[in-house]
Formats: structure tokens, C-alpha cells, sequence
């Protein structure tokens, strides 16, 4: 049996995140944050995944989340992420990145630095309107956000002002980010083009632009395989997932059919890449396995007898071509379930770290899962 | 349902002064404006005021400050309880529930189907339970009083809900027939009266319950409520410490053990089940006549309770606190057989002698009395009169409606009462800033008059962000509303027009295929080149595909685009051909002829010859359409610039003719 715990917290929630875990860690995630969207009073919220003291004989983990602190935020929280274990930075609907700091010893957060209107709209009247940031990619210390108004900011916590920032950079609204690496950066437009711009050249063009064809259906969200760079997955308006491969060709490697609506996040396991996850305005959450068909290949890829099933498993990630690029569809190699059969409203948002899964809905409801892989 | 209700509460509207001032309003969608008039209070328009009040049961929602009161615009909303923070949960779980109540399909027939209603009907209570729960942590919790007072005036409300809940689905959806009925009844009354809960609490858990001065409280209440396990329980421990009446407690024991009850399953008749109790009762009425328990007026009176002895469970009125309780007693102890149709007699009879005439039945007490008599839409009625929400009535109607029991009935306004009631609540959700989502799914269930709510709703949505805005856009896309669709898209085109995106601009119109709007955008850029000579956003223009061909403005702005990319690639022929397809085939507007013409003039100057004789000549005849058709001659002659400008042309074009002939005679001559 699935173990699910769900709670309603009266917000609808925009993003959630895991606190990312510190290198040395074995638990499994234990507190994430929450933003939410479309309130009069929007909140930036710290949980607690639940009891982990409590885990029973059988490792099960008993209690819904619970609310650690929380703290008012001006705007549609767009987009969030992690800093490092303290800090996120949290992108508005009012154009304003906001750093907030959450505090362990006294369960509070606080705003710890704030780019007032970094992103915004010159309008005829040339007073200047927000613009929404509608996504930010940290890589501590750099934060790079996009938004509405077709910028690229390019920020370091430690300094007041941007470091960068590319005006005009897309025609388009661009509605996500990713860091490709570390000075390279992903973007995904409403035209459905996917960029990618290198932050050390001081022109202000992407150094590559790929695209779907045909209909331009709008990007929503991408993710970069965590180990392989050159694979990237993107998710349309359409709930297509696009796979691509930057190093070669103009257009994604496969197109999967995937949700009925628009795809709000895809992201791939950070630590089990064979694994990637899915969300969508038509409610639902995919799991999208690749890791069925590890068992048939040769074995001589194997490192000795003695090595751990995860070990072998990673050892053949990255010395066979990735699963996510082979695109022979005859051979039934990917296995898909849906994580929520009857959920009608949207899954705005998702985060996936161990074990664990935690998502967001529109319903006003988050859920966890602890035990992804069981 | 008849025509005429009691009269509705005055709404009083704080700030707003009717006694000197006129008030006037304006429905809105589900709230109301009101404001004051510059004019004074006169004879005979206290109707009018009281007409916007009338029809709202809800509060003042936002007022402005500080500003003297004649300019203040009151926002009245009718539905309060939308807004309260807690009340969120049991709008979004219970939508949830109700979606799969839609969803589920009526093929089960006959006992599964009902089943299926119960545990749905049973899923509602427990998310207004749950949602008690946490008002009732917040009512704690808090230390503001008035705060505190809110939040318990609200589990008061939701217990009452929950209360009325059950009932009905006690009697209405799973309709329980007689025997299981009176064990139903029962579950309810112990659900629900929990005031004594406390009192028992603290006997149980004293060192000896047998010395504590309410041990025959909490004993009367067990046998009141039918618990005869737990009363006989507590009744031994105090014949232990009573050596010297033993017998006279094993008789009572005895006769608490041998009560029989109906059972649920359907192991005994009606008939052996009414046997056997008679046995029983007469057995009890010989210890009584006995004079058994005489020396224990305690036992004496529990013995005439199992005999049914009105007065005598009419003395425990306080261990009762309700006329239902007594009811259900009354029930147990002297018609455990009960048949639902005359539940309406005891009920009457038991409110009345309960209430004893020292006060009237509050609404509570009618709603369940109307339950009672199985008047259906009694219940419905009265509660969208003294409930604040829309939330109740609508869910219980829809889930009386699946059980079928309601399809006869016919309002003589709007369509079903179904319906209409759903209507009434999804509109609620459609004022509220972020509950509007839910209101979605309720109006799509409403067959008759749904879409028309949804259409007037979803278009007054504030369109804050452009995620927002696709949100919306993706409800009336699956509908096929697509008046709806335009109007948003261009709502965004717009707003991003005016704050000069225009890349933005054109896909939100493209989405929308508005030709018009295209249009315009297309001339906003062809006139931002001619300003600036170069284009904007080219990542876009480049890849406007098979949208180009949208409107005709748009499709010459792809195809100038691409005589650019040529050019800049230096493919010439290919770019020059496109150029003279774009004047010759109409696709470029008559304004813009010149500049295209000036476009081609480095072409003419290229070394080698680029276009042909017969392109020449084809691009002089544009080039006298252009001079000769434009009867303003004026501008040619004033604007020394555009006169050299043709004047290069000409020359140019006759220097391109000179050379082609010489360069085509000597090609077909060679």
C-alpha cells in the first residue's frame, strides 16, 4: 500500500520543494516549503514532513504534514528553490525575487534580501509595471530568474545589485529556467523554443536556439538529467514531455504523449535518473520509469560480483546510451504510472528527493509520499 | 414550495446611514454595491432600501476609510461563510466527493448502489467533521475573544450541519426500515448528545465510581441512550459494594441482559422480535408491580424507563438536553419497531411534551421535525433560510437527488431545485479570489443552465498573470467556449501590447487566431523597422510557421523578414524575386511599396545583374502604380527627399535595364 498523506491547507499551492538534504546525509528529506497562489494573502510556508521519530517496526511513517512557520509574501508565488538549507529565493507575480531565511532554532522565517520589480514592463506611459518572475534556478551562490517581460536577471546573494541581466532576451514570454551548467543556463518560451545562453560571452543572444516544429506550442517547464548534461526534458502546453539532445539537431530526440493539458513541472530524479516525474493542469502526476529493461542488458557491464545493485545500476547509466534517447517506441521500454487516478483539479507542483515526493494542487491540498520506490 | 417565506434578516450595513441618507444599489454577479445618494431620507423609500438588504444574508465584505460617508461604495457579499480561512477544507474535500459522486455511474443497481450513497453521504459528514475539529483547535487556540466567539459559533454551525447530515441520511438515502431503524436512531443520538460525555468521564475515571455523587446520573444516561453493556457494567460494581440488595441487582441485570433489540441482519422477524419483547415487558411490569425495587427508587425508576414510562423518562430531562433524545428513548423502550412513516407522531408528541410549552422550537428543532415527517423539501428549505452558507443545501440536495428522491419536484423559477441550488453555491465560490476553480466543476454539472453561469463567470476573472490567464484559458478551451477564448486571449494581447511586448502580443493573438489583432501588431512592427531599420524580436518572427498565414499584414511581415534572412545571406536572386512576389501578388500593403523599392535598389546596384528584364520591367510598373496612383501628388513634390528617392529609383532601374539587355542578348548569343 501507497504511503500517502495528504493535508488541506486552504491555499492553493503554486511550488513545493524539499530542503535539499547535506552531503553527508542518509535519512530520508524531512522538511519542505510551500508557496502559494492566487490568495489575497499569498504564504510562504516551512513543513515538516510528518513524524520521522515515529516510524514504526515496519519503517512505516505515520502523521500528516505539519505547519512549521510560515510568512506573508506580496504576489503569486511563481516559482521557488532552495539556496542551501536555509535560504529560498522565491520568485512574485509582482516581478520581485525575495530571498527568505528560515530560521531552525526559532521555527520562523524572515525575508533576508529582496530585488524589488526585477523584473518589469517600460509601458507607453513609461511608468514602469512588474512584471511576474516566473522562474528562478538557483546554483549558490548565483540565482538567475526570467520572466514575463522576456529578461534575464542574473543575481548573487551576496550582492545588492544584479550582476547581469539581458534585456529583451526573449520576444516571448519565457516561463522557465534551468542551469545547464555552471555558467550556462536553459531557457523555455511560450513559442516553444528552447534556448541556451552562456552567461561568460557578454552578447546579449542565446548561443543556441532549438525549437519544436510546427506548432510552437508553448514550453511550461524543463529539467536537465542530473548526470548525462546533454539530455534535457521539457513539457508543453499540450502535456507533451519533449526529450532532447543538445548535442546534436534542432529538435527534440522524442516526443511522448503524455497529459492532457499543460505540463506545470518535470523533473528527473536527482539521484536515480532512470526515474522522472511529471505533473499537470489535468491533474494527474506521472512516474515515468526507464529502469525496467536494466536487467537485460549484457552483463558484462557489471563491475564484479561484489558491487551493490546500485552501484551496477549507475555504472550502466552512464556507460550505455540513456534510455531517454533511444527512441526505438516498439520496444515497450518505459513504464508509466499515473500517481493520481481521480484528482480533477491541477498539480501545479512537484519535488522528488530520495525517497520521497512531495506535490501541491489547486485543490488546496499538498501530498507526501514517502516511499517512491516501493 | 409555496410562495412566501418568512421575512429574511435586515442586512445592517456598517458605516452606511439609511435614516439620513437613500441608499442605492447594483446586483452584481453574487454581491451587491451599495452607496449613499446626495439624497435625504423620504417618506415611503424605506422599501426600496430594504429591498438590496432583503435578499442578503451575508455581511459587509470592504468599506473604505477615513472618507466622509457619502463617498463610500460598500461591498455586500451574500455568501459569508466563503470566506472564512477554515471553511476552505470543506469547500475542496467535499468537492472532491462530489466530483466522484458525479462520476460514479448509476449502473449498480439496487444494494450496492445504495451502499455507494451511504459511504458517500458518510464521507461528507466526515470532512464537516473534520473541519470541526480544526475550528474547534482554532477556537482553542486563539486568544482574541471575539475571534474565539467567531470560531465557535461556526462548530456550532457545522455540528448542527452534521447533525441534520445524518439524520437524513438515516431516513432518506440509506431509508432503513423498521427494526434497524431504532438502531440507527440511536447511533445518531449517541453521536450527538455528548454534553454528558464529561459527566461520564469524570465517574469512570473516579477511584470509585459506585461513591460518586453522579454515578446514578451516568448510569440513567447509559440506559437512556440503550448502552446496556457499559450500564450494566457500572451497575455490578456497585452491587458489589452492596452486598445486602444483591438479588435486587441481579434481577435488574438480569432483565437490562435479556432487552431484546431488533438486529441488523435479518436473522429474526418483526413478528419474533415484537413477541419476545412483549414477553419482556411484561416480566419487567411484574417486578415493578412487585415492588421489587421498591426500597431503591434509583432501580425503581430505571425499571419504569424499561417500561417505557414517559413521566418517568421525562424526569431525566436534563440527562437528555434534547426533545430527540427523549424521542429515540421513548422509541427503544416502548415502539423498538418503529416504521419510518410513523415516526412523525412520536416525534410531534415527544417535541411537544418535551418542550412542555415553556418555549417554541427553535429552526434546528423544526429542520429535524421536518426530517421526521419526511417532508424532503421541508428539511432544504428551512435549512437555505437559517444556514449561512449555500454549501449544505446544495450538497445534500445533489445527494438526494442521486438517491432519487426528488426528480417529481419542479420549482416555478430557473430549472430543478437540484440545480438551482447548485448554481447558487458555485456562484458563491465564483465571487470568492481563489476558490472560483471549484465553481467550475459544480457548474458543469448543472445541465440546464451551467454553461450560461460558467460563461458569464469566467470572463470577469482577474487576469493578474499570464499563467493565470492560460489557466482559464485551458477551462474554456476543454468547453468549447470559444467567444470566451477570444476574449481572454485578447484581454492578454492587449495588456501586453501596452506594455510594448510585442512578441507577446502576437502569440496571444495568434492563440486566439484573431486576424484583426494580428494586424495590428504587425503593423506596430513593420512601423517600429521603418523607425529603426532593423526588426525586433526576430526569435519570433522567424518562427511564426504555418501561423503566418493568420492574416495578410502578418503573412508579409514573415515573408519581409525573409527577404531580410536572404538578403543578409546573400542569396540576391532568391531575394529578389521574393521582393517583387511581395508587391505583385498584393501581399505587401501600398504603403509600404516604397520602402520595399528602396529595398531593392541595392539589388540594382549589385555588381552582377540580379534581376531580369521582365522583373525590371515589373518593378517599374510598381513603381509608376505607386507615383501615378497616389492622386496626392503634392506629398511627392513637397518632400524633396521622396522626389530624389524616385528619381534614384528610376535611374537605377533604367541603369539594371541597360544591363540585363546587354547581358541577355549576349547569353542568347553566345
Amino acid at each position: 500500500m501507497e504511503d500517502v498523506s495528504a493535508k488541506f491547507v486552504s491555499q492553493k499551492i503554486s511550488r513545493t520543494r524539499w530542503r535539499p538534504l547535506p552531503a553527508a546525509a542518509l535519512q530520508p528529506p524531512d522538511l519542505f516549503a510551500t508557496g502559494s497562489w492566487d490568495n489575497e494573502d499569498n504564504r510562504i510556508s516551512i513543513w515538516s514532513a510528518g513524524d520521522l521519530g515515529n516510524a514504526d517496526l515496519n519503517g512505516e511513517y505515520h502523521g500528516e504534514p505539519h505547519l512549521l512557520c510560515d510568512i506573508q509574501h506580496n504576489g503569486d508565488v511563481m516559482d521557488m528553490q532552495f539556496l542551501d538549507q536555509e535560504r529560498i529565493v522565491v520568485a512574485s507575480s509582482t516581478g520581485t525575487v525575495t530571498i527568505f531565511r528560515h530560521h531552525q532554532n526559532n521555527q520562523t522565517l524572515s525575508a533576508n534580501h529582496r530585488w524589488e520589480k526585477a523584473h518589469y514592463h517600460v509601458d507607453q506611459d513609461t511608468s514602469c509595471g512588474g512584471a511576474a518572475c516566473t522562474g528562478v534556478v538557483c546554483n549558490n551562490p548565483e540565482i538567475v530568474t526570467v520572466g514575463e517581460d522576456g529578461r534575464i536577471n542574473l543575481f548573487r546573494a551576496d550582492q545588492k545589485d544584479a550582476v547581469r541581466t539581458i534585456d529583451n532576451a526573449d520576444s516571448s514570454t519565457l516561463h522557465a529556467v534551468t542551469f545547464l551548467r555552471t555558467t550556462e543556463i536553459l531557457t523555455v518560451n511560450s513559442i516553444g523554443q528552447l534556448k541556451i545562453w552562456d552567461l561568460r560571452q557578454q552578447r546579449n543572444e542565446p548561443s543556441q536556439i532549438f525549437s519544436l516544429a510546427g506548432d510552437r506550442v508553448p514550453l511550461h517547464c524543463v529539467d536537465r538529467h542530473p548526470n548525462q548534461q546533454h539530455i534535457v526534458a521539457t513539457g508543453g502546453q499540450d502535456g507533451m514531455l519533449s526529450i532532447w539532445d543538445i548535442r546534436q539537431g534542432t529538435m527534440p530526440v522524442s516526443l511522448l504523449n503524455a497529459h492532457e493539458a499543460e505540463m506545470w513541472e518535470v523533473h528527473f530524479h536527482p539521484s536515480d535518473p532512470d526515474h522522472l516525474f511529471t505533473c499537470s493542469e489535468d491533474g494527474s502526476l506521472w512516474h515515468w520509469d526507464t529502469s525496467t529493461n536494466v536487467s537485460e542488458k549484457p552483463s558484462f557491464l557489471h563491475q564484479g560480483g561484489r558491487s551493490t545493485a546500485y552501484l551496477s545500476h549507475s555504472t550502466i547509466n552512464q556507460s550505455v546510451v540513456s534510455a531517454w534517447l533511444s527512441n526505438d517506441p516498439t520496444k515497450d521500454r518505459m513504464e508509466i504510472t499515473n500517481l493520481i487516478p481521480n484528482q480533477t483539479l491541477s498539480v501545479n507542483s512537484l519535488d522528488v528527493l530520495g525517497p520521497c515526493l512531495v506535490y501541491g494542487t489547486d485543490a488546496e491540498a499538498i501530498y507526501v509520499n514517502r516511499q517512491l520506490f516501493a | 414550495m409555496d410562495e412566501s417565506d418568512t421575512e429574511p434578516p435586515l442586512v445592517v450595513v456598517p458605516g452606511a446611514d439609511p435614516s439620513a441618507r437613500q441608499l442605492c444599489f447594483a446586483w452584481g454577479p453574487a454581491e451587491v454595491l451599495v452607496c449613499e445618494t446626495l439624497f435625504g431620507r423620504a417618506g415611503g423609500s424605506r422599501s426600496r432600501a430594504g429591498a438590496a438588504a432583503r435578499a442578503l444574508t451575508g455581511s459587509v465584505a470592504g468599506t473604505g476609510e477615513g472618507a466622509p460617508s457619502s463617498s463610500l461604495v460598500f461591498v455586500v457579499r451574500r455568501d459569508q461563510d466563503i470566506y472564512i480561512q477554515t471553511l476552505r477544507k470543506l469547500f475542496n474535500e467535499s468537492h472532491g466527493i462530489f466530483m466522484g459522486l458525479q462520476r460514479s455511474e448509476e449502473e449498480l443497481a439496487g444494494k450496492s448502489r445504495k451502499a455507494q450513497l451511504v459511504q458517500v453521504s458518510k464521507n461528507y459528514r466526515s470532512v464537516i467533521r473534520a473541519c470541526m475539529e480544526d475550528m474547534h483547535q482554532a477556537a482553542v487556540s486563539t486568544r482574541d475573544p471575539a475571534l474565539q466567539g467567531q470560531y465557535s459559533t461556526q462548530v456550532s454551525i457545522l455540528s448542527a450541519m452534521e447533525l441534520i447530515w445524518n439524520l437524513c441520511e438515516i431516513l432518506f438515502v440509506e431509508a432503513a426500515a423498521a427494526g434497524p431503524l431504532l438502531l440507527r436512531l440511536l447511533d445518531w443520538v449517541r453521536l450527538h448528545v455528548c454534553d454528558v460525555d464529561s459527566m461520564v468521564r469524570e465517574v469512570l475515571s473516579s477511584e470509585s465510581p459506585s461513591k460518586h455523587k453522579l454515578f446514578w446520573n451516568v448510569v440513567d444516561v447509559f440506559v437512556l441512550q440503550g448502552r446496556m453493556d457499559e450500564a450494566r457494567h457500572l451497575l455490578s460494581k456497585e452491587a458489589s459494594a452492596n452486598p445486602t440488595s444483591m438479588n435486587m441487582y441481579k434481577i435488574l441485570d438480569d432483565l437490562m441482559k435479556k432487552m431484546p433489540v431488533p438486529s441488523l441482519g435479518n436473522s429474526q422477524t418483526l413478528t419474533e422480535l415484537e413477541l419476545k419483547w412483549q414477553h419482556w415487558h411484561e416480566e419487567c411490569q411484574r417486578y415493578l408491580q412487585d415492588g421489587t425495587f421498591a426500597s431503591n427508587p434509583h432501580m425503581e425508576s430505571i425499571c419504569k424507563i424499561l417500561l417505557g414510562d414517559e413521566d418517568a423518562i421525562l424526569e431525566k430531562k436534563e440527562l437528555m438536553t434534547t426533545w430527540y433524545h427523549f424521542l429515540v428513548t421513548r422509541l427503544l423502550y416502548s415502539h423498538p419497531t418503529v416504521k419510518p412513516l410513523e415516526l412523525r407522531f412520536y416525534a410531534q408528541s415527544s417535541m411537544d411534551l418535551f418542550l412542555g410549552g415553556e418555549s417554541s422550537p427553535e429552526p434546528l428543532d423544526m429542520i429535524l421535525m421536518a426530517a421526521f415527517e419526511f417532508e424532503m423539501h421541508q428539511v432544504i428549505k428551512e435549512c437555505s433560510i437559517v444556514l449561512s452558507n449555500w454549501w449544505f443545501v446544495a450538497h445534500l440536495t445533489d445527494l438526494l437527488d442521486h438517491c432519487k428522491l426528488l426528480q417529481s419536484h419542479n420549482l416555478y423559477f430557473g430549472s430543478n431545485m437540484r440545480e438551482f441550488l447548485l448554481l447558487e453555491y458555485a456562484s458563491g465560490l465564483f465571487s470568492h479570489h481563489s476558490l472560483w476553480q471549484l465553481g467550475v466543476d459544480y457548474f458543469d454539472h448543472c445541465p440546464e443552465y451551467g454553461r450560461v453561469y460558467l460563461e458569464l463567470h469566467i470572463e470577469r476573472i482577474p487576469l493578474s498573470t499570464e499563467q493565470k490567464a492560460l489557466k482559464v484559458l485551458r477551462i474554456c478551451e476543454q468547453r468549447q467556449m470559444h467567444e470566451q477564448v477570444r476574449s481572454i486571449c485578447k484581454i492578454m494581447a492587449m495588456k501586453a501590447l501596452r506594455n510594448n511586448r510585442l512578441g507577446s502580443a502576437l502569440s496571444w493573438s495568434i492563440r486566439a487566431k484573431d486576424a484583426a489583432f494580428a494586424t495590428l501588431i504587425s503593423d506596430r512592427f513593420l512601423k517600429d523597422y521603418c523607425e529603426r531599420g532593423c526588426f525586433s524580436d526576430l526569435d519570433l518572427i522567424d518562427n511564426l510557421g504555418p501561423s503566418m498565414l493568420l492574416s495578410d499584414r502578418l503573412t508579409f511581415l514573415g515573408k519581409y523578414r525573409e527577404f531580410h534572412r536572404l538578403y543578409g545571406e546573400k542569396r540576391f536572386p532568391e531575394a529578389a524575386r521574393l521582393l517583387l512576389t511581395l508587391m505583385t501578388a498584393h501581399i505587401a500593403p501600398c504603403s509600404f511599396w516604397m520602402t520595399l523599392l528602396t529595398d531593392a535598389l541595392p539589388l540594382l546596384e549589385q555588381k552582377e545583374v540580379i534581376f531580369s528584364a521582365e522583373q525590371t520591367y515589373e518593378l517599374m510598373r510598381c513603381l509608376e502604380d505607386l507615383t501615378a496612383g497616389n492622386p496626392d501628388k503634392q506629398k511627392f513634390q513637397d518632400d524633396d527627399v521622396e522626389t530624389t528617392k524616385v528619381e534614384m529609383l528610376r535611374l537605377a532601374l533604367a541603369r539594371n535595364l541597360a544591363r540585363v539587355i546587354v547581358k541577355e542578348g549576349t547569353v542568347e548569343g553566345s
